[in-house]
């Protein structure tokens, strides 16, 4: 692959209700912040993503609706229905197409505007699933629950994940969820839907980010420390719920397989320092840890009670307090590939873990990690 | 600002009660499932002829094979419990409008002669009384109109 650099990147605060904001405002921060990052100006975006979810925003997103926010007027742009992880994998390769030098791309999400459950009911089959009720935390629980069962995963060991990203949170001035707990404390929240506890869920968050990937060429013209994109692969599971295997991450470790390939890792537990992965519901992080190959399958628990996966630990995951201290869905993606890349910069402030060479972003698209997207970073080209 | 006069100063506006009502086909082979269970309170899934998968419901193409499905075989109204929850947070059916009353117990189930698996709700409110492989038997509405509803729930056979 062709060398590219994340060369800017832009977030605003994650909070529960950002009343004073519309979408349009949370793009324009985002935007603002990631153009001065870089040291750039919008004349020199050569082209635009905008990433959201028609259902999300209450209005269809081909239709530009953050057009002025992004500066994407009279440009090329393009939007994406989905997670930012999947929308910057689009904005990487219109790069890669030869057409473009810089890529601007933007999420934006209002979780406060909308009624959560009635949306992430409509990802369901509405002839077979979705009349059912089902919506993100029950597909979520019966996940849990075949997962748990399958390797004889505790709730406790779930537990250690709240405990964990919430406590990194406190060093993030982005999350809005700043938790100091404890197990116990964590297994004695109310059931939403066994297995999973409050404490267990992410929380409903209003927030946008952006970034701006750049040709190694117009990379080498700023003044930044570029973030090299060493590999990017996703790959999707069945869409009924009922055609997968909820406790097989068979999609991810495709997905993993193929970024850590083009990256030129043969083993990811020893060349990555750091990783950000989509922890909706504290569960998800250790299945993930396994379809990304830092553990075997059915070892998670083990993974995230032995210690390693603290922000001071041998492979921090969730420094920045991940998604459960913070969701603005969608967006959520984008922060994992940013914190990475701020990591790898060492520009990441008080949650800054030493010497990150290599990190890992992960993104979800779908119910129950359909789909998975794979981004591996580093500061090396 | 003070929650006063944020109150005062910043504008949300409602969308109100309007909804987007849409009419979704269920195809040649989703016709037969709904109508078998309107009519016969069975159930019917579709063979590939490839990798003998039998899929329910029944749908036209065999997704890893990328072949077509013509040959629908009955499946049974019993199967097991392959995962299950117990929902305990409120949350509007969308079929309905109205908030379904918690606790209720939801499962993926696997029919006896099919390799999927459906989703539906078990007559269960206890998670400690449900478990992975537990045999469960489709109980059906007295008036049904072609539509998964059409099965009240799952009975669990075994407490």
């Amino acid at each position: 692959m062709e060398p590219v650099a994340i060369v800017g990147v832009g977030m605003t605060e994650m909070r529960r209700e950002r009343k004073a904001d519309g979408y349009a405002d949370l793009v324009y921060e985002a935007t603002r912040k990631a153009l001065d990052d870089a040291g750039m100006e919008i004349g020199e975006v050569d082209n635009v993503v905008t990433v959201s979810n028609d259902f999300f925003d209450g209005r269809t997103i081909s239709s530009m609706a953050v057009q002025d926010a992004c500066g994407s007027y009279d440009k090329n742009v393009s939007t994406v229905e989905g997670d930012g992880t999947f929308g910057a994998a689009y904005g990487l390769m219109r790069i890669l197409s030869g057409s473009f030098g810089t890529t601007l791309v933007c999420v934006h999400h209002k979780g406060s505007e909308s009624r959560m459950p009635l949306i992430t009911n409509a990802m369901f089959d509405p002839i077979y699933e979705r009349f059912l009720g089902i919506e993100a935390i029950t597909s979520s629980a019966l996940q849990a629950r075949a997962y748990m069962d399958k390797y004889g995963i505790t709730e406790e060991q779930c537990a250690l994940v709240s405990v964990k990203n919430h406590r990194n949170a406190f060093k993030n001035p982005f999350a809005q969820l700043p938790l100091e707990l404890t197990v116990e404390e964590v297994m004695a929240s109310p059931y939403i839907a066994d297995p999973i506890k409050l404490l267990d869920c992410c929380p409903i968050s209003d927030g946008a980010s952006a970034v701006i990937l750049a040709s190694e060429e117009r990379a080498r013209k700023l003044d930044v420390k570029p973030v090299w994109v060493k590999g990017v692969a996703y790959c999707s599971d069945a869409y009924h719920l009922g055609d997968r295997d909820l406790s097989d991450v068979r999609a991810l470790e495709e997905a993993a397989r193929k970024a850590y390939a083009m990256a030129g890792i043969g083993d990811p537990a020893r060349k990555v320092d750091l990783v950000e992965l989509y922890d909706a519901f504290t569960y998800m992080e250790l299945m993930w840890l396994e379809g990304l190959g830092f553990c075997a399958r059915g070892e998670g628990g083990k993974l995230a009670a032995s210690g390693d996966t603290a922000a001071d630990g041998r492979l921090p995951v969730n420094a920045s307090g991940g998604c459960l201290s913070g969701n603005p869905v969608l967006v959520a993606g984008l922060n994992r590939i940013i914190e990475c890349a701020l990591q790898v910069r060492g520009d990441a402030g008080e949650r800054q873990v030493d010497g990150v060479k290599t990190a890992v972003a992960h993104g979800i698209n779908g119910p129950c990690g359909q789909s998975h997207c794979v981004w591996v970073l580093g500061g090396e080209k | 600002m003070a929650m006063a006069e944020e109150k005062k100063l910043l504008i949300t506006l409602e969308s109100g009660e309007a909804e987007q009502p849409f009419r979704w086909s269920a195809g040649i082979y989703g016709s037969r499932f709904l109508t078998e269970l309107r009519d016969n309170k069975r159930f019917v899934g579709i063979r590939c002829p490839k990798c003998g998968k039998v899929y329910v419901p029944p749908r036209r193409v065999c997704g890893p094979c990328f072949v077509e499905l013509s040959e629908l075989v009955p499946v049974s109204d019993e199967g097991e419990i392959v995962t299950y929850t117990v929902v305990s947070f409120g949350f509007v059916d969308p079929a309905t409008g109205k908030q379904k009353p918690v606790p209720y117990g939801y499962a993926v189930i696997k029919l006896d002669g099919a390799d999927t698996y459906l989703l539906h709700y078990v007559d269960e409110t206890d998670p400690a009384k449900i478990r992975v492989g537990a045999r469960v038997k489709a109980v059906f509405e007295e008036e049904r109109t072609g539509s998964m509803l059409d099965i009240k729930h799952f009975e669990l056979l075994e407490r």
